[in-house]
């Protein structure tokens, strides 16, 4: 790595208007190497066994304190987890970097599964606005309806919801997927950059509005088509993935796929210049 | 961020009071700088029941200005002098607070807006609500202390609607707060979470056709605005469906009238709602929570879509 310290102040990239601040402190760079991959893990997880089962009770507790107990939990090897009366309550089950069953009987409110990575979950109720918001990995399951900015900024995993889906649902997501069974809101797919969004009911209007990147499917009517959002065809190797989608999913195995609509970005709202970033640094 | 929440018992009464408090408590997280009810009580239906202030609550956290409590007094006798001028006979007084008062007026009108119009014209009177089943109780604090300054753990009725609010467009007063009274209709209520943008260009609008504004908190818009449309005739549901477009926007909010509620969302979808919906029971607020405090068991519960509106009946 250069040192950005003795970077000339009058450097050709200042001399292209582009960064002026001098910048100070350490790089860390760390690059994963699979013949360490045991020795990468987040920091505050646990080795836990699937068979090792246990039930919660939350119903008189705050969720920092349940948070904090499915934590101690999965430190003493519980693998999977029942969560019984969650009652609607917000932010449940945030911030799990850990591999877990997640069974939660009942419905969440606001935030629940938000900032996870791992965990295998099914939420046998509803869910509230933004669950699973920055999902990096895993799966989550709402077997009823869940409200508006559903998967908001994932990256990763698999999110389905068996009812109807509130709006923004999948707004500013950057990978993943989003399966809907029922029906989704206004501005589904937001700002999408990345990933696949499946709804096999009918969308609300502005539809992918403004999105960069990534492809949303839709089975049923939609309301309006967003900024820069356009159909595209929809091709054999699209089928295989959303009927093999679907079938893991346990939702819509039946749905004729081929009558699908595929709606990606136009991407005539792309704004950036010939160069990328990177190829800019090259070409200093 | 302020919280809303509302039900309505179908073909019952309930302990509607009690019900509702539970509601908006659970809202408390989304603003406790003041809370509102307004409650639907069973009543024989001959009387009006008019709800009115006389000065502002001056406590802690109040944005009103001090004034000396004896002016209460003033006032209270200069609205007794207006309503026996008027023809208007009190049949049971009750004064909660030196500020606050409930009368039961035996009085035969239906157009209230030349009465309304004289009782507010007595500086310092606000008139909160003013109907046959209607009771309007706003006041500063969380919803527990509001419920329990005003004792309406007891009320029963069919139907209620309430606001926990967080001040954010206009002053921590009585006069902001919510619910809103749809003057000068009988039994006309609403409670809104949200921000118009449209709100003094409406404003000029409805004034120059004889509406009146009493604060200047954007939801006041939505009561009189709907007020408006149903003066020209419109049905609540049409007042409603218009204000999609006419009100700029996101918003979600709720109207009651005597043996109705509804409900509007914007076409944004940008504020939240979520709804519960039997045969015999419709409740709804803007976190499940509040639901459940009415409903613990599991249940079904949806978020309406962006530009739905929806009213029952009783």
């Amino acid at each position: 790595m250069a040192n950005l310290k003795t970077v000339s102040k009058k450097s050709k990239a200042q001399s292209m208007g582009m960064h002026t601040e001098v910048l100070t402190g350490r790089t860390q760079q760390k690059f994963f190497n699979p013949d360490e991959a045991e020795n990468f893990y987040y920091f505050g997880t646990y080795d836990v066994d699937f068979n090792k089962r246990t039930d919660l009770d939350v119903k008189d507790m705050t969720a920092p304190e349940a948070n904090k107990e499915i934590d101690n939990l999965m430190s003493q090897g519980y693998g999977t987890i029942v969560i019984k009366n969650p009652q609607g309550k917000h932010s449940l089950g945030v911030g799990i970097l850990n591999k877990l069953n997640l069974i939660f009987e009942g419905s969440l409110g606001y935030f629940g599964m938000g900032s996870c990575d791992g965990p295998i979950v099914r939420i046998n109720g509803r869910v509230g606005w933004s669950c699973a918001e920055n999902l990096m990995a895993g799966k989550v399951v709402i077997e009823k309806n869940a409200g508006s900015c559903f998967g908001a900024a994932i990256r990763g995993g698999d999110l389905i919801c068996k009812g109807s889906v509130g709006a923004r649902t999948g707004i500013d997501m950057k990978g993943g997927t989003i399966i809907i069974g029922g029906d989704a809101g206004a501005f589904t797919g937001f700002m999408m950059q990345r990933g696949r969004i499946i709804i096999l009911g009918d969308v609300g209007i502005n539809l992918g509005d403004s999105m960069y990147d990534g492809t949303i499917f839709v089975g049923g009517e939609i309301g309006s088509y967003g900024s820069d959002a356009v159909d595209a065809e929809l091709t054999s190797s699209d089928q295989d993935w959303l009927k093999r989608k679907l079938r893991v999913a346990e939702i819509g195995e039946n749905f004729d796929v081929s009558k699908m609509k595929k709606i990606v970005a136009g991407k005539k709202l792309w704004n950036y210049d010939n160069l990328e970033p990177t190829e800019k640094k090259g070409a200093i | 961020m302020c919280g809303i929440a509302g039900l309505i018992h179908r073909g019952k009464s309930s302990n509607v009071g009690s019900e509702l408090q539970g509601m908006l408590q659970a809202l408390k997280h989304r603003g406790e700088d003041s809370t509102g009810y307004a409650l639907y009580g069973d009543t024989d239906g001959k009387n009006f029941i008019m709800r009115f202030k006389v000065g502002e609550n001056v406590g802690e956290g109040s944005s009103s200005v001090m004034e000396d409590v004896s002016v209460y007094d003033d006032r209270k006798k200069i609205v007794d002098q207006t309503l026996a001028e008027m023809g208007a006979k009190v049949v049971k007084e009750e004064r909660t607070l030196p500020y606050s008062l409930r009368y039961e007026l035996d009085y035969n009108v239906k157009d209230l807006l030349e009465f309304s119009q004289r009782i507010e014209s007595i500086h310092g009177v606000e008139i909160l609500s003013m109907g046959k089943s209607l009771e309007v109780i706003k006041d500063l604090g969380n919803a527990k202390m509001v419920c329990d300054r005003y004792s309406l753990d007891k009320v029963v009725g069919t139907h209620a609607i309430g606001h926990a609010r967080m001040a954010t467009e206009s002053g921590v007063d009585i006069k902001s707060a919510h619910p809103f009274w749809g003057y000068p209709f009988s039994d006309v209520s609403v409670v809104h979470n949200g921000q118009l943008t449209n709100y003094w260009n409406n404003r000029r609008v409805l004034e120059n056709k004889g509406m009146r504004f009493m604060s200047e908190c954007d939801s006041e818009l939505i009561a009189v605005y709907i007020a408006e449309k149903m003066r020209d005739g419109a049905t609540l549901e049409e007042g409603m469906k218009a204000s999609l477009t006419g009100l700029d926007g996101v918003f979600t909010y709720f109207v009651a009238t005597k043996d109705s509620l509804g409900m509007a969302k914007d076409t944004m979808a940008a504020k939240p709602l979520v709804l519960y919906e039997s045969d015999d029971l419709v409740a709804m607020g803007s976190e499940e929570i509040a639901i459940r405090s009415v409903l613990p068991q599991e249940i079904d519960t949806y978020d309406p879509f962006d530009g739905e509106v929806k009213v029952w009946q009783i």
